[in-house]
């Protein structure tokens, strides 16, 4: 019997997803039309003996995340449930803090994935090669290719190539250590929670031996980075192994990310659900490449849509109008001739006639199979960095004008041009 | 009313026209279509109704596409054009004392005029004040906002006699600049020698020591049309001197806005919106969904559906894709093809050019 654990963070989690962040939280933000959760949860309910779903985080309960769980169980008919963390505890700490529930009903394993990736989630691959590496106790990782530069970015894991062990983990090192990247998914068995006992104990008497309150060393002592902590600690000790693939991955932290993740996701429907994806047809609008349009969305058939649009439920697009590479979310409205590119329009937002929106793509260097979108910061050199343009909700956009490299915050009306700024 | 009888006049041509660059890489500047029609027609249509049968080219470079143009138009006004070419620099002056023999056959006074000028051309209210005050030379001046940008005439509010020229004067001393029209009687030339001179700077001067020289005020608009920016501005105003002359020239109806002027084999698509302050050429396509205003567009180019066009000049046989935005003074040269979806934000591009990038910020492309 198998479970699966979805880390899900907080709200101090994901700035960088600001302002979309402000409306829903991160992980049910829509990619390729559906909850960035909803591709975990559609994988994992995939896995033979599946029992339940466990998501971890310290999100406050809310109304979008209750009514996602109640959906999705109706519709993957699985068990979902959510357990709130008291406080940040860190990819490990939320993992031990609730390791009753996971090992409740005795799994004989249990994947753990972070929420914010993108990913074909290989599980049953992951599965078999458990089966054939290590002992049933040991534990794998997910691991891809980055290229040499970009996996500074991301923990890397050295392992040895005959028999796929972990011999040396280093989360995000200052030099080249290797080009086999953690992919945020894991295979965990439950001797894991001996190993991060360990660490906690460890964790309790260094705070103790800081002379602090016992109160606030446990606190401290709780925030267990499963990379830093566990796997660092764990290589080289015949524990941990990584299963390599060539599948598509990505993190997703910023908007332009999530613009990339869905093109991914998108060319994945191709196979896993065509019924997803928009094809031309009479009195439909002209689909370039892969497109998500919702029923509910009403689009003149002389739009133009896509490569690389998703298009959320209730939208409006009007006469002549062109969106590529975008995500235009629930209840937005294009006017006519308005050209949408490069961007995330926010919920209920308004562009105006021949208005044009459009930000500067962040994608991978299309001629490096294994570069990763870049985590760029918003400002380099005192300048706002060309970037998506995104949208907050309720925006408006008057007609005739350029909105470009730019980031709207929520319930704005616009009067003019705008270019590389932050529109408070 | 002064009938001007078999008069002369000599239009400064100049040279390449570097300002008016990308257009003038395809045609000498005279022969670019202002509003329509060659910028040089303007100035000699208006001459010809005035009385003037014989017109000199004043040129510093020698264009095949400028004399061959200039017989086709001898024949329709059934005037003479002479071409009169300076091979070294002679200044603004000089070029006078070049035509010389062809300006002095007679005892009649000849029109001077700057090629770049465009305003309701007041010929022959010139002639009639010049022959007024009966004295050597009589300058068209223009009230401008900004004075201190130019050189101001100061003349007498009684008589328009000319006292002094003030170079870029730092405190207001008048707001009349020179308008680049002048008429003077042949005895001027004796003051002119056939060397670099600059007409402004050696040759007023004296003439206004000597009471030779008058001011009349121009009425009505005037522009220096020498640049793409003022090419637009003038390009406004004229459509507005239409609009009070002759308003059926431009077009009305759903669609057009203010001031617009369309050659009739011009084609226009639907749910368009043109104007204020378009022109649009012979054999100009605009496809559906184009908004245009306070454009310039030249003959046989193709603005491609969806596309928005703020204050550019559209060089001839353009094609301008799908969804592309220009704005901000962007000029295209002869054959330029932007591709679909761009933006344009004061890109100067040169001829035969393909754009397949956006240029978000003004520059130049070769």
């Amino acid at each position: 019997m198998l479970k699966a654990v979805i880390l899900i963070g907080g709200p101090q989690k994901g700035t960088r997803f600001r302002p979309l962040s402000f409306e829903v939280p991160k992980p049910l933000f829509p990619v390729a039309g559906v909850p960035m959760l909803q591709h975990h949860i559609e994988a994992c309910a995939k896995v033979p003996n599946m029992k339940e779903i466990l998501l971890i985080g310290f999100y406050q309960p809310n109304e979008e995340l209750t009514r996602f769980l109640f959906t999705s169980q109706q519709e993957f008919k699985i068990t979902i449930r959510y357990l709130q963390e008291y406080a940040a505890l860190g990819t490990g700490g939320g993992l031990y803090h609730f390791r009753d529930q996971i090992l409740s009903g005795g799994p004989q394993a249990f994947f753990v994935l972070n929420a914010d990736v993108c990913s074909e989630f290989p599980l049953p691959e992951m599965l078999a090669f458990h089966q054939e590496h290590g002992d049933p106790s040991s534990l794998v990782i997910l691991g891809t290719t980055a290229n040499r530069t970009q996996s500074l970015n991301y923990g890397c894991i050295v392992e040895n190539e005959e028999t796929n062990e972990v011999l040396h983990y280093v989360e995000k090192p200052g030099t080249f250590v290797s080009d086999i990247i953690n992919c945020g998914i894991y295979l965990f068995t439950p001797d894991i929670f001996q190993h991060i006992a360990g660490v906690f104990q460890k964790n309790q008497i260094f705070f103790e031996l800081q002379d602090e309150e016992p109160a606030n060393g446990w606190h401290r002592a709780a925030a267990i980075r499963l990379e830093q902590d566990i796997f660092t600690a764990l290589a080289g000790q015949g524990k941990l192994y990584v299963y390599k693939t060539l599948s598509f991955w990505s993190q997703i932290k910023s908007a332009g990310s999530a613009i990339y993740a869905s093109r991914l996701y998108l060319n994945r429907y191709h196979i896993t659900h065509p019924e997803r994806l928009a094809c031309n047809q009479d009195g439909g609008p002209k689909i370039s490449g892969t497109v998500y349009i919702h029923p509910t969305a009403n689009i003149d058939p002389s739009a133009v849509l896509g490569p690389n649009v998703s298009i959320g439920t209730g939208v409006t697009i009007g006469a002549g109008v062109r969106v590529r590479e975008s995500i235009i979310l629930h209840g937005a409205s294009l006017q006519d001739h308005c050209c949408v590119l490069n961007c995330i329009v926010g919920w209920d937002s308004t562009i105006g006639k021949w208005a044009r929106v459009e930000g500067t793509p962040s994608d991978p260097n299309p001629n490096d199979p294994y570069a990763k979108i870049d985590s760029e910061t918003l400002f380099r050199d005192s300048k706002l960095t060309p970037s998506i343009t995104i949208l907050g909700c309720n925006v408006t956009i008057p007609s005739e004008v350029i909105i470009l490299n730019s980031i709207v915050l929520p319930h704005k009306d616009l009067n003019r041009s705008f270019k590389n700024q932050i529109i408070l | 009313m002064c009938v001007c009888v078999s008069m002369k006049a000599l239009i400064l041509v100049g040279g390449y026209g570097t300002r008016l660059r990308p257009l003038t890489l395809s045609l000498p500047k005279p022969l670019v279509e202002f509003c329509n029609k060659p910028t040089l027609l303007h100035q000699v249509e208006a001459l010809v109704q005035a009385g003037v049968d014989h017109v000199v080219l004043a040129v510093s470079y020698m264009s095949d596409l400028l004399e061959k143009e200039m017989r086709i138009q001898e024949q329709r006004l059934g005037i003479r054009i002479s071409l009169s070419h300076e091979k070294e620099p002679l200044g603004t002056a000089g070029p006078l004392a070049l035509a010389r023999d062809l300006l002095c056959d007679d005892n009649e006074p000849f029109f001077v005029l700057n090629s770049d000028v465009i305003c309701d051309f007041p010929f022959q209210e010139m002639l009639q004040f010049h022959r007024n005050h009966g004295n050597q030379g009589t300058i068209v001046v223009t009230r401008v906002e900004e004075p201190s940008k130019y050189g101001v005439v100061v003349f007498e509010a009684e008589g328009g006699r000319i006292q002094r020229f003030v170079e870029k004067p730092q405190v207001f001393v008048s707001n009349k600049i020179n308008a680049g029209m002048y008429i003077f009687n042949p005895s001027m030339l004796q003051r002119i020698q056939l060397r670099p001179t600059s007409i402004e700077k050696e040759i007023f001067p004296v003439m206004a020591e000597d009471g030779q020289l008058y001011a009349m005020e121009l009425q009505g608009f005037w522009m220096d049309i020498g640049q793409p920016k003022d090419f637009l501005t003038g390009m406004c105003m004229y459509l507005q001197s239409v609009r009070q002359r002759a308003p059926d020239r431009l077009c009305t109806g759903p669609g057009f806005i203010g001031n617009v002027l369309v050659d009739p084999s011009a084609r226009i698509g639907e749910n368009c919106s043109i104007g204020p302050n378009v022109t649009l050429g012979a054999g100009v396509v605009v496809e559906d969904g184009v908004r245009v205003r306070r454009c310039t567009v030249l003959k046989g180019a193709r603005l491609r559906s969806h596309s928005w066009l703020d204050s550019c000049i559209v060089g001839w046989k353009c094609s301008v894709g799908q969804w592309v935005r220009m704005e901000n003074v962007t000029v295209l040269g002869e054959d330029v093809i932007v591709s679909d979806e761009l933006y344009l934000n004061g890109a100067n591009v040169l001829p035969h050019k393909s754009i397949t990038e956006s240029v978000a910020e003004p520059r130049i492309i070769m």
